[in-house]
């Protein structure tokens, strides 16, 4: 499916509320493998713009372009937010939600949930409630959630910004995992350190503007922009 | 009577069951999906619905009766039905004043809940029923308290009842018009009576909903 949906074209695009712009005009394409990582100062349209990608932004001038069917891309795209939402059922339950809203019988749910939640460590806690799990095990388990249908891409917005290392360490592998079964990951994050561990290709953006999209190495060894220097040397950005 | 458990006695204590446990089935099938559906759409008259249905919640039970009875009389629109002086009468007019109740309450707790679960549902590409059905049965606990709302007020009706129903021995009689009967006769000892049986049927079906609901079983659910 990644194959069929990418590359994913941005012209152009803005999203405003109320009449005040909150990002764009955005030109990108997106290539269908690997992990994107889009980086910025707080404010620089990060969520949004992973938002307007997904499709659940609304996009007031521009386009978003998939190289299929929009509608066949949403279907096979998946959301993680930077605080999990969790359903107020059990684990096992918010593993199967997505598998039953895609018609799946309940037995083969069933089964598909302990193999989600052994894959991201939570097996022991299946019969548990989901709003009692800590923060890590609850962003493990909206992550497992996203990955059980086997979308072909996940956008994750800033993933692991309230976990402590550990947590993040663990995120990353489940991550990295789902990278190399082939699922096409976007992601934003604040942490310099985990963009350079996991990204293939850097979105920097800048005041709702793509500042610079490179190859990871290539934006973090050698970095086009002034402005791009300097949110890497780590300072203040306008 | 009231400690032999008198044939009559257990008769009118089981219609107000009957009549009221039916019309708070009906009244739910109704108010549970009407507040789902009123957290989730927008729609230009969303906030006047929900001002209005919020009004209705002190919708006095008098005129209701009134509306009902002028409805189902032999003269009116629902004459042909035959309706009036039974217990489905009483039934129409309880469901018409527990409704506001009901999908009031549930409104509010399902709102809340929505704007939990808004940004998820939406980005899953939920569909509007399925985002319903979600909501209803994450939010049942909280449900549950709007149901018992609308049961304590059901059971405790009298004046729409006595209006549609008539009061009519063994046939529309229930406690609450026993009550009033029996201090209309001056025979205050069995209307208290009465009345410590209507309590006690009210405490006991809201322990039993409780125990089956297994609310305050799991903290935040």
């Amino acid at each position: 499916m990644v194959s069929v949906m990418f590359p994913l074209v941005l012209q152009a695009a803005e999203t405003s509320r109320r009449g005040k712009r909150l990002i764009g005009p955005i030109d990108l394409s997106l290539e269908g493998h690997g992990v994107t990582v889009v980086i910025g100062p707080n404010g620089a349209g990060k969520t949004t713009l992973l938002r307007l990608m997904h499709g659940t932004a609304r996009l007031n001038k521009g386009s978003v372009q998939w190289a299929c069917d929009t509608a066949k891309a949403r279907e096979a795209q998946a959301f993680v937010f930077q605080r999990p939402v969790m359903l107020r059922r059990t684990v096992r339950e918010n593993l199967m939600y997505p598998l039953r809203l895609k018609g799946a019988r309940k037995t083969d749910a069933h089964a598909r949930a302990e193999t989600a939640a052994r894959a991201v460590g939570l097996e022991d806690f299946l019969e548990r409630s989901a709003v009692v799990l800590s923060g890590g095990e609850q962003q493990k388990l909206a992550i497992a959630r996203a990955l059980i249908t086997k979308p072909a891409l996940v956008f994750l917005d800033e993933p692991t910004s309230s976990l402590d290392g550990r947590a993040t360490r663990d995120i990353e592998g489940i991550l990295q995992e789902a990278k190399a079964a082939g699922t096409r990951l976007i992601m934003s994050t604040h942490d310099m350190g985990q963009a350079r561990r996991i990204a293939d290709d850097v979105v920097f953006l800048v005041n709702g503007s793509v500042g610079e999209q490179d190859a990871a190495s290539t934006f973090f060894d050698s970095p086009k922009t002034e402005q791009a220097r300097a949110f890497l040397r780590g300072d203040i950005i306008a | 009577m009231v400690v032999t458990l008198d044939a009559e006695l257990l008769d009118i204590a089981l219609r107000s069951l009957r009549v009221t446990l039916t019309a708070l089935v009906i009244a739910c099938a109704i108010a549970l999906p009407l507040a789902a559906m009123l957290a989730v759409r927008r729609y230009r008259w969303r906030r006047a619905t929900i001002a209005v249905l919020n009004a209705l919640m002190g919708l006095p039970p008098v005129v209701v009766g009134l509306i009902v009875y002028i409805l189902l009389s032999r003269s009116g629109p629902l004459g042909a039905l035959g309706l009036l002086f039974t217990p489905t009468a009483m039934i129409i007019a309880q469901v018409i004043i527990i409704v506001p109740l009901i999908a009031s309450i549930a409104h509010q707790s399902l709102r809340d809940l929505w704007a939990e679960y808004h940004d998820l549902l939406i980005s899953m590409n939920v569909t509007q029923s399925q985002k319903v059905r979600t909501l209803l049965w994450d939010a049942r606990r909280a449900l549950l308290t709007a149901a018992l709302a609308g049961f304590g007020r059901g059971i405790g009706e009298v004046g729409a009842i006595m209006i549609v129903g008539g009061n009519i021995d063994n046939v529309t009689r229930v406690l609450t018009t026993a009550i009033a009967l029996e201090t209309g006769k001056g025979q205050f000892a069995l209307a208290l009576a009465l009345g410590f049986i209507l309590i006690a049927l009210a405490i006991s079906v809201n322990l039993i909903i409780h125990w089956m609901g297994q609310t305050e079983q799991e903290s935040r659910w």
